[in-house]
């Protein structure tokens, strides 16, 4: 491969906060103790980022996740160049466009023909670059009819089509982009993102901040998560939204917990008891806490999520059949044991759980290594990110290996339903009631590629 | 500096469609539109010349017709103070622009002063028209572009110190309003500079005050058309390029700055 188009090693950003009794210090101020550039240093400093180092290959897609004030937007604007490292260096080849704020610098009382022109210039072109680019921009925002009507009469959502078509019609070797896909009506994300891959399959570079993990995982090569300004993890787009997500699932249950040891406390009940055993039992009283403990007589070394194609995923919509897949390894013949699964909401919440014990299967024998299989017909599941318990364990409960809330998967859905359980379900009026059905939509097909 | 010069000769293509912009943008929605550049100078005009004929008449022999005199001044002096208005809030108020696009910020002061200077040059014709009318219209009038020269250098360099420094010292915003009546008042644009006599303290604070110089010249060049003030002038651009020197490297150490404090 050629050199990376991003390389940043050791970056730190860190910004300046004024300590209290300046922040009422004004011009006069300033001038009369004569401190005027040195009331322009930092007082304070509040470090953004924290030596973060990465690279991102010439023609891959990167993704940058993490919690909000991570530092993933500093990271952004570092890279487009809109603000500086403090220390470290960074260094982007190529020509960068940076969708971070669409349609910034178009001007209310001008029309939108001339914003086009004024916009492209801003980011980059040249007056005839842009006059050639102009229709493509017009038509890919699809406001033909409008552009010459000033910027002011457009809808958020015509400026924001406006915006990304000029920026994405700038050609950049390196394109940023900063959460900006949630603009707009479907159809034009839809659209958005398949310039997205046709920019990928043309090798350009993407770097893609977002909150959207389905997203980063469907359409990045590799992924950086930033936790408190550093670089957590990062690696293999599914292994590092998984880490993610189970930090995040773990973050929340810290606080829990955090608040369940303060009652505590008062009651002064210190004794905690041990972790049930059996996934489908009662969902246990403390929080839910990720890990994973047992012998290993029965060791659990593999789990992949498949759909009905066989095809390894982390993110289903309602109504596909997903299939676990564990492969187990038992060092020595085993005659006692149990599989159980276990099924958690983000939160917690024990959706569902069974075992092999449950459901009346008598075991036999297990040795040397093995498949377990577990298809879940018809996910009734409703929008959200889903933990899992994946246990091998004796019939009195005795944990070979239980491993808890390390895996997960999400379920992407069109439908904004609440709850956690969606069942089969069918609407039906009769009498005096008249209502209009909604147009039929097939639920998100995830299982395409994005530019296909 | 040399840099600085350097930066708004790249981004000339940028500078030219903002200017633009910023000549349409400004009377889009007004009945008169641009005519509004003629208008405004003209009204400006009026009020002055009801001032200074009608309620405290301004007798000095050497600059009659009044109103003639007041307009060369004015004109001159209304695009100095536009521009120093405007850009001391000029990144704030583009602060979208700084944080979320690479942008070069010295963009945004230039813009303002070269859009101050085309609504000058709009109302330019008119004064000569009226200098015309009145039979004083002389070939010095084509020196026209050496205090303008002067002026641009200057208003710049002050331009880009405003700005910067305004978006960590918000004060100034409030500030500058009284420093520019006062700097107005400090300027012989409502009374001859000739008339003071020479050696007075009157006349040496006077002689402090580039403007003076630049405004002076604007005056002989189109009014009195005679030009002897080319060492007060030169003096002006002397001080005007100090002024541009120190603004850009102002600019320049507050650059990265900007995107964090706006």
């Amino acid at each position: 491969m050629t050199a990376p188009a991003i390389v940043a090693r050791d970056v730190s950003k860190l910004y300046r906060r004024f300590a209290h009794r300046n922040q009422f210090r004004t011009l006069k101020s300033a001038l009369l103790t004569g401190s005027v550039l040195s009331d322009l240093r930092p007082e304070e400093t509040f470090t953004a980022l924290d030596g973060v180092s990465f690279e991102v290959p010439r023609g891959t897609t990167f993704g940058v996740i993490g919690e909000n004030g991570s530092g993933k937007s500093t990271l952004l604007k570092l890279v487009a160049g809109i603000t500086k490292p403090t220390r470290g260096r960074l260094a982007v080849d190529g020509r960068v466009s940076a969708l971070i704020e669409l349609g910034a610098g178009f001007h209310p009382e001008i029309s939108g023909r001339e914003n086009v022109s004024i916009n492209g210039i801003m980011l980059g072109l040249t007056r005839r670059e842009v006059e050639r680019r102009f229709d493509a921009i017009v038509d890919f925002a699809e406001l033909r009819d409008f552009i010459d009507a000033p910027v002011k009469t457009y809808s958020s959502g015509m400026y924001m089509r406006l915006g990304f078509a000029v920026a994405i019609h700038v050609d950049p070797e390196v394109l940023l982009i900063d959460e900006v896909l949630a603009v707009g009506d479907e159809a034009f994300t839809r659209k958005c993102l398949d310039k997205i891959a046709e920019f990928h399959r043309r090798g350009k570079t993407i770097l893609f901040v977002t909150h959207s993990l389905g997203l980063v995982e469907k359409m990045c090569d590799d992924v950086l998560w930033l936790r408190h300004g550093r670089a957590a993890d990062r690696g293999d787009a599914k292994r590092v939204v998984d880490a993610y997500l189970t930090y995040v699932a773990g973050g929340e249950d810290a606080l829990l917990q955090s608040q369940q040891a303060a009652t505590a406390d008062l009651a002064s009940t210190p004794e905690e008891p041990a972790p049930q055993a059996t996934p489908g039992g009662a969902a246990p009283a403390t929080g839910y806490r990720p890990g994973r403990w047992g012998r290993r007589e029965i060791e659990i070394r593999g789990v992949r999520l498949l759909d009905a194609r066989e095809r390894e995923r982390h993110v289903f919509v309602p109504g596909e059949t997903v299939t676990l897949a564990l492969s187990v390894h038992a060092r020595e013949p085993v005659e006692d044991f149990v599989f159980g699964v276990g099924l958690f909401s983000a939160e917690g919440t024990n959706v569902y759980g069974t075992n092999t014990d449950i459901e009346g299967f008598t075991p036999r024998r297990v040795a040397g290594d093995a498949e377990v299989r577990l298809a879940l017909e018809g996910l009734s599941l409703v929008e959200g990110t889903y933990l899992l318990d994946l246990a091998a364990h004796r019939r009195d409960g005795t944990p070979y290996d239980y491993i808890r809330g390390l895996h997960s998967f999400r379920v992407k859905s069109r439908l904004k339903d609440v709850g956690l359980y969606r069942p089969l379900h069918r609407w039906s009026f009769a009498g005096g009631a008249e209502i209009v059905p909604p147009e039929p939509r097939g639920e998100l097909d995830l299982g395409d590629d994005p530019g296909a | 500096m040399i840099a600085a010069i350097r930066a708004l000769v790249r981004y000339r293509a940028l500078v030219r469609s903002l200017v633009s912009r910023e000549l349409k943008a400004r009377y889009r929605g007004s009945v008169l539109g641009f005519l509004w550049s003629f208008v405004n100078p003209l009204l400006v005009l009026l009020t002055y010349t009801l001032v200074f004929t009608v309620i405290l008449p301004n007798r000095q022999p050497d600059i009659q017709p009044y109103f003639l005199f007041l307009f060369c001044g004015i004109l001159p002096w209304t695009w100095f103070q536009a521009s120093l208005a405007e850009s001391s809030g000029v990144i704030i108020a583009s602060g979208n622009l700084i944080k979320k696009v690479l942008f070069p910020a010295e963009v945004l002061p230039t813009v303002t002063v070269l859009a101050n200077l085309a609504h000058f040059l709009l109302g330019l014709p008119i004064l000569l028209a009226f200098l015309a009318w009145k039979g004083r219209l002389a070939w010095t009038a084509v020196l026209l572009p050496l205090p303008m020269m002067v002026q641009l250098v200057l208003t710049l360099g002050l331009a880009l110190f405003l700005s910067a420094l305004t978006v960590h010292f918000r004060d100034i915003q409030n500030i500058l309003t009284h420093v520019l009546h006062l700097w107005f008042f400090a300027t012989p644009v409502i009374y001859s500079y000739a008339a003071i006599p020479e050696g007075s303290p009157l006349r040496q604070a006077l002689r402090l005050n580039p403007m003076t110089h630049v405004m002076v010249t604007y005056q002989q060049v189109l009014f009195h058309g005679h030009v002897d003030h080319w060492r007060g002038l030169l003096l002006a651009l002397l001080v005007g390029i100090l002024a541009f020197a120190a603004g850009a490297f102002l600019f320049d150490r507050l650059r990265d700055t900007l995107p964090e404090e706006v």
